[in-house]
């Protein structure tokens, strides 16, 4: 309908017609051209968009090393804000202690009252800063504030004992390279359920048995991969053996007998899954991959994640799965009714070292130690 | 508009009647067989002729062992899921049939332990092997060479020594492969870790080496002859037995390229033993693990096929994880 009101000239027309180019094959090349120059050019001007960088974690030549988007690996965990640092009262000695002013303080009575009110703020900033104090302590008045009627307390109370456990006899793991140990917020992030805790789900199938019903299902717990569920409360909990290499070129025998089976080693490799997803690295982190079981190519960082299976195994068994018998239906795995559980990630939340390294112990003494809290130490 | 020259492997689908079977007028089996039909989409893969298909008593046999196979697959997945379709949907890549659990050795294991596992993997032995027969079946009332049928025999090898061979070498049917799209990988991935790392596995090197190899054979061959294609060069059989002026152009180029070069032959046979000892090869590979050798590692340090490892890590020259995130 426009040619109505717009026509190019009767010579224009026929000078095209009489004048056939082939305009298509040079607007390809120039147009392909064109646009490469601009997007080299903008690569000069505006740099890699996708730029990365490595931590070599090997020799030259094993490829060992662990690549990341600068982007996402300078970025600084946004918790590190959240952390609460509140510097201690120094003791000058002949102070009340809690234990002689409050009833019931049997875990935290070493300490001189300011410093105790002080670490129950904290603990409240920690786990429960939209709860406040009531949620361990209830909503009486201050007077009921020894009751052990509510089982968030009863709780409370062992896992400052577990936190004094892990910076007391895990420091090899916890501050392997520097100070950083933890407190309640290093798992709590400021919620009463840290996240990354785990429930046993095995077995994810009704109609099969064995083998064929703990694995093969996208759940949570295998990271949405066809590997088995139950690595995490075998290792992690149950104590079974980790290591499915023959250390000989020859171990005669039978899979799952005599030596370590296929499924082994697919529960060993989701165990290393989750191990590699909670600490956002990859297996040459720990590993020359070319010999995983090798004692002699492993890299330091193996030791400090073996001492972590070891540490983790403990506070699954000493602390978290006896205090099931106290927790409500409501805090209890979803399938076993079991009690919640920690893994590597429920620290790490996917950085290699958990707040990215910050020293969260150093206000703290009272959390470092089972004994009476040493506050002349150097910090 | 002028068309491109013309030859078998032009675009140009030509219709004429089906092509029925090898005499003058190539209607040999026309009236022994259903009709052909022809496809627009197959043409532009293939010969555009679909038909006609000689199924036999061994290809019926065949796909129905290998249907009821699939069929024991699907419905113990759906039994997985609790016969839920939109989950079956969903989890469709992670499900899986298992072998057995490694305690029933080489014992017949509860249905809902690998029991159908068995049963399945029986219907697969015997649908793998009526089809093996069909090739050469089909070969012969051809009467042609039987080089199919044995290039088949080989996957069937590697096949056999997965599933047959090497559980019952190590006692256990729990080591063969699972059934499902992300368990049979992670049987790969943790049969590779569990037995030291297969990469060091000389037959698991030969295995690559031809299935590269005919990767790459493949590309220049094909390459070729579509490049002489325009001197004829296509009509391979003709050029076999009366070498003209492709044969010497390609001939010549591989010369000028590498010194050497492949007949007009040869270069079949070349491309058919790589692409069989690819399997046949990597089935002894296989057949060899956790039978005769246990770490394939610590084997190839032993017999001096990888270095041993000298012990200088270097760790301070690593970068510290400060550094890594700017915090240095």
């Amino acid at each position: 309908m426009f040619e109505k009101w717009f026509r190019f000239p009767e010579w224009f027309s026929e000078w095209n017609a009489n004048n056939p180019t082939d305009y298509y094959g040079p607007v390809i090349v120039f147009g392909a051209l064109g646009a490469g120059l601009i997007g080299l050019a903008a690569l000069v001007v505006l740099g890699q968009p996708f730029a990365t960088d490595s931590l070599q974690t090997g020799p030259r030549g094993t490829g060992m090393s662990r690549p990341e988007f600068v982007r996402s690996v300078t970025q600084p965990d946004p918790d590190i804000e959240e952390i609460v640092s509140d510097e201690p009262f120094i003791p000058e000695g002949g102070e009340a202690l809690a234990r002689d002013i409050y009833e019931n303080v049997p875990v935290l009575g070493e300490l001189t009252e300011d410093n105790f009110l002080r670490l129950m703020n904290a603990i409240t900033l920690w786990v429960s800063p939209d709860e406040g104090c009531a949620y361990c302590h209830g909503d009486g008045d201050v007077e009921t504030y020894g009751d052990d009627s509510l089982y968030t307390k009863v709780v409370s109370r062992r896992m400052i004992e577990m936190t004094r456990n892990i910076n007391e006899n895990w420091d090899d793991h916890v501050s392997a390279n520097g100070e950083v140990g933890v407190t309640c917020f290093t798992c709590h992030r400021g919620e009463p359920v840290p996240s990354g805790i785990w429930y046993r789900v095995a077995p994810v199938t009704n109609a099969t048995s064995g083998w064929s019903a703990n694995q093969n299902l996208a759940t949570e717990i295998s990271q949405s991969t066809s590997l088995p569920s139950d690595a995490l409360e075998k290792y992690l909990a149950d104590f079974e053996t980790i290591a499915v290499h023959d250390l000989e070129s020859r171990v005669p025998g039978v899979p799952g007998r005599d030596v370590p089976s296929i499924q082994d080693t697919e529960r060993t490799y989701a165990l290393m899954n989750h191990f590699a997803n909670s600490l956002g690295v990859n297996c040459v982190f720990c590993h020359n991959s070319r010999a995983f079981y090798d004692g002699a190519e492993v890299t330091p960082q193996w030791s400090i994640a073996s001492l972590g299976i070891a540490m983790v195994q403990e506070l699954n068994t000493e602390f978290l799965i006896p205090l099931g018998d106290e927790l409500p239906a409501n805090r209890l795995g979803p399938v076993h009714a079991d009690a919640p559980k920690l893994a590597c990630n429920t620290c790490h939340k996917g950085y290699q070292r958990p707040l990215q390294g910050a020293n969260v112990i150093a206000d703290w003494p009272e959390l470092r130690t089972g004994e009476a809290p040493v506050y002349d130490r150097a910090r | 508009m002028i068309t491109e020259y013309q030859n078998i492997f032009n675009q140009v689908q030509i219709r004429g009647p089906a092509e029925m079977g090898t005499d003058d007028y190539g209607t040999l089996s026309g009236d022994r067989t259903k009709g052909a039909g022809f496809s627009s989409l197959l043409g532009w893969l293939g010969n555009a002729q679909l038909g006609p298909v000689n199924l036999g008593m061994a290809g019926v046999v065949s796909l129905a062992s290998g249907l009821l196979w699939f069929n024991i697959i699907g419905f113990n997945m759906l039994a997985q899921v609790d016969w839920s379709i939109p989950e079956l949907i969903r989890q469709l890549f992670w499900l899986a049939l298992e072998p057995p659990s490694p305690e029933y050795g080489l014992r017949f294991p509860p249905l809902d332990d690998g029991g159908w596992y068995l049963i399945a993997s029986f219907f697969l032995l015997f649908s793998v092997m009526a089809w093996w027969y069909r090739s050469w079946q089909l070969a012969a009332e051809q009467k042609m060479g039987k080089h199919i049928f044995w290039a088949f025999g080989s996957a069937i090898w590697l096949f056999l020594v997965l599933g047959l061979f090497r559980p019952i070498l190590m006692g256990s049917w729990s080591e063969a492969v699972p059934y499902g799209i992300f368990p049979h990988l992670d049987w790969t991935t943790a049969f590779s870790i569990r037995y030291g790392n297969l990469y060091y596995n000389p037959f698991h090197c030969l295995s690559i080496v031809f299935l590269y190899g005919s990767v790459l054979l493949f590309a220049m061959h094909g390459g070729t002859i579509l490049a002489v294609a325009r001197y004829g060069g296509d009509r391979e059989l003709e050029q076999i037995v009366d070498r003209g002026t492709a044969t010497e152009r390609a001939a010549l180029f591989w010369r000028w390229t590498m010194g050497f070069n492949a007949t007009m032959e040869g270069i079949h046979r070349w491309a058919w033993w790589f692409a069989v000892l690819t399997p046949l090869t990597g089935g002894i590979g296989i057949l060899l693990t956790g039978t005769v050798v246990d770490n394939w590692f610590i084997w190839a340090q032993e017999h001096y096929f990888a270095p041993t490892y000298d012990g200088s890590f270097g760790y301070e020259s690593y970068g510290s994880y400060e550094a890594f995130i700017g915090k240095e």
